[in-house]
């Protein structure tokens, strides 16, 4: 499973990481962070991610 | 061919459903009817980004999942009358669909003034179409604002007009202050003092009584007799439920669809709704049902609504506990945000400031019987960030009935 951010349309709202902590996180410098390649037993959190993000920002690209 | 589920409504909350549906194991027909010739889009930045002419709609269409590729929209067509004993819903086009299952989806369309006075120059921000229309009228030059409606979209409106140049934005509301009822007094003030150092007049404490001018609107009079020249008004002023189309089933349409603590509707299992549109009991909290607005609710009520309903319809039950999501809201106005967690309106008569000072970022708390129920943010991303701390403490909580 291939994770793409599109960090023009990341507003920092964090609902991700929330979702799925296992992938998102916000580095020190509270910049969203992310696996880009993360493991398929992660789908339905990945997917939740996307959901929820408010910018709508996150693409799951198979 | 099997009967499908057909979901009235082909925005945010139905197209989740939809695919949830999928996720939760109906690999039966859907149809999704949708009034809008749009597919589904994200509204937030309507009355923000799309205004200020920084986003297109390719930007705001949500990417359906692969799993709805082979569902039906009906797209430019709405429902008009339903028949739940007969599993019967009738569009505008003549056309009567037999369904296994139904989902509510209709949401709400913005509440209108009745005052007299002309209509034309007067606006609301519920669609794609109506952004458009208000960005043209908003951005030509000099032009004088008047948003009637010091809530989330008048709010985030009039910061978004003052961005654009307009000659003069003046916020009109009978209560006190912006955003008092989801904020209680102390932010709310703080609300008012940033928008005020930033250009945004308030008129408050008052409200419209009538429009001035013939053919298009000039000016706005107010209940304390003053007049507010306009070119250009936005009435924020609330939301009607679109539940005509339901009338005539013995189903309780006060505000929006009255559901269980599962989102069926009317004691019919085959019948769920979903969005903003639900009035649904929070389990999290004191199992008054209401409706919820946040952008968040489409989602969560989709999730749950849809395991409910392919369960039903598998002959099973979902299992699930009662519904009980933590309300989330943002809004985002100006150079600041607010960001809150919890059911804050039923903390409002124990609010303390817990990081920061109202003048500055600041994390706010609203308490019930000393608990703390809910937060809200005010400022840059740190604000939220203290903000976002709360919430798995929010998300711990058992219910204020247990």
């Amino acid at each position: 499973m291939k994770v793409v951010v599109d960090m023009n349309k990341c507003q920092d709202h964090g609902q991700c990481v929330f979702a799925a902590p296992d992938v998102f996180s916000f580095d020190d410098a509270g910049r969203l962070a992310y696996v880009a390649d993360p493991d398929d037993a992660l789908r339905d959190e990945v997917e939740e991610a996307a959901d929820v993000c408010p910018l709508q920002a996150i693409r799951i690209e198979d | 061919m099997r009967a499908p589920i057909v979901v009235a409504g082909a925005s945010m909350a139905g197209l989740r459903t939809a695919e949830q549906l999928r996720a939760a194991g109906w690999d039966g027909p859907i149809i999704l009817i949708g009034d809008e010739s749009h597919m589904p889009y994200n509204r937030p930045p309507l009355s923000k980004e799309v205004l200020a002419g920084r986003a297109t709609f390719d930007s705001l269409a949500f990417r359906p999942r692969t799993a709805v590729a082979d569902v039906t929209w009906r797209l430019g067509t709405k429902a008009v009358r339903a028949d739940l004993d007969r599993h019967l819903v009738e569009l505008d086009d003549g056309e009567a669909l037999t369904y296994a299952g139904l989902v509510i989806a209709t949401g709400m369309r913005p509440r209108r003034l009745r005052c007299p006075g002309p209509t034309t120059g007067r606006h609301t921000v519920r669609t794609l179409d109506d952004a458009r229309g208000l960005r043209d009228a908003l951005t030509r030059p000099g032009v004088r604002v008047v948003v009637v409606g010091a809530g989330f979209i008048g709010c985030e409106v009039a910061a978004t007009a003052v961005a654009l140049g307009a000659a003069e934005v003046t916020v009109v509301d009978p209560l006190p202050l912006p955003m008092i009822g989801p904020l209680g007094e102390p932010l709310a003030r703080a609300l008012r003092d940033r928008h005020e150092q930033r250009g945004v007049r308030f008129a408050l404490g008052t409200g419209v009584t009538a429009f001035e001018g013939e053919d298009h609107v000039t000016g706005v009079i107010l209940a304390d007799g003053s007049v507010l020249a306009a070119d250009v008004v936005v009435e924020s002023v609330g939301s009607v439920a679109n539940t005509e189309w339901l009338d005539g089933n013995g189903l309780d349409l006060t505000d929006g669809v009255l559901t269980d603590e599962h989102l069926r509707v009317g004691c019919r299992p085959d019948v769920v709704a979903v969005g903003d549109i639900a009035r649904f009991p929070n389990a999290r909290y004191d199992g008054v049902p209401r409706r919820v607005e946040h952008w968040s609710i489409p989602t969560d009520t989709a999730k749950h609504a849809a395991r409910v309903l392919a369960a039903h319809l598998g002959g099973t039950e979902s299992g699930l506990a009662p519904f009980a999501p933590l309300p989330t809201f943002w809004s985002d106005q100006h150079d600041f945000r607010l960001q809150s967690f919890g059911a804050p309106a039923l903390g409002k008569d124990d609010i303390r400031v817990l990081e920061g000072d109202l003048d500055g970022d600041v994390l706010v708390g609203y308490h019930t019987d000393g608990r703390l129920v809910g937060v809200v943010a005010l400022g840059g991303t740190a604000a939220a960030a203290a903000a976002a701390r709360h919430r798995a403490e929010l998300l711990k909580q058992p219910a204020l009935t247990a």
